[in-house]
């Protein structure tokens, strides 16, 4: 009764290593090919122009296997401090709070407030205290940190920490116009958040 | 992210614009630095640009500004 059991149940197995995921993302296409038949049937000698899109590089393929590593590329103004670092986690101070970025992580674009940058690869923790930015967290688990200022935790003056942070308190208890009070919050946010890398 | 068209954030309200409070961030931390890190810090710091009007299509004489944080 069973004896074809054998060949019907190899059967699946030697298709799906050749075959992709039907729910994988292609890249994104070069050209519009709606506009370009169009184009060939009212002038079949003439090429068709090119469009915005071919000058563009186009979105990369989206694998739905997730990829075991994120890549990450940390800029500054004025350095690259991780250019296409492969790592397992990064952990960000959004403005919403701290966010944990892992491969095959949804596309996202967050603000970025004062804070610490971890950088997690196998063992190994990185921190950067980041003055404020962006992250842009692509489909295809690649990860673009843009700050004005970072620098390593071990770097930040704690006595220089606290008097800001008092003289920004201060400030923002006597500030009058808006513009002060909001120049005295920044201070305060800043400095706060300084303190809260140094012991944290 | 912030609510959809909700409450501006306190520095937008007060009529600052991203730039000049990314800046201001970036100052308070170069200030925070340890020696010699700090040296370096303030060398980035620095802006030097000229700026001139223009009156009838022609530039009148540009005034150069160089120095550290704007404030």
């Amino acid at each position: 009764m069973f004896r074809r059991a054998t060949t019907l149940l190899r059967r699946p197995l030697m298709g799906a290593t050749s075959r992709r995921f039907s729910t994988d993302l292609p890249a994104a296409p070069v050209e519009d090919s709606t506009f370009v038949e169009a184009w060939k049937k009212v002038s079949p000698n003439v090429d068709p122009p090119k469009t915005p899109l071919a000058y563009m590089k186009p979105r990369p393929a989206t694998p739905t296997s997730l990829p075991s590593k994120l890549t990450v590329n940390f800029v500054l103004p004025y350095a690259s401090e991780l250019s296409a670092k492969e790592v397992d986690m990064v952990i960000v101070p959004a403005t919403t709070g701290q966010m944990g970025v892992l491969p095959g992580h949804v596309a996202t674009i967050a603000e970025l407030k004062p804070g610490v940058l971890s950088v997690h690869e196998g063992n190994d923790v990185t921190k950067y205290f980041i003055s404020s930015g962006f992250v842009f967290i692509h489909a295809n688990s690649v990860a673009d940190i843009i700050a004005v200022e970072a620098v390593p935790v071990d770097r930040i003056d704690a006595n220089l920490v606290q008097k800001g942070l008092q003289e920004f308190t201060q400030k923002l208890n006597s500030a009058t116009t808006d513009l002060e009070k909001a120049e005295a919050q920044i201070g305060v946010d800043v400095h706060s958040a300084l303190n809260s890398a140094l012991t944290g | 992210m912030a609510s959809a068209g909700g409450a501006a954030p306190f520095w937008r309200a007060a009529g600052m614009t991203y730039i000049t409070y990314t800046n201001i961030c970036a100052n308070l931390v170069r200030n925070c630095l340890k020696e010699p890190f700090k040296a370096e810090a303030m060398s980035r710091e620095k802006v030097h640009f000229s700026l001139s009007k223009w009156v009838d299509g022609k530039p009148e004489k540009p005034t150069i500004r160089s120095e550290g944080s704007e404030h």
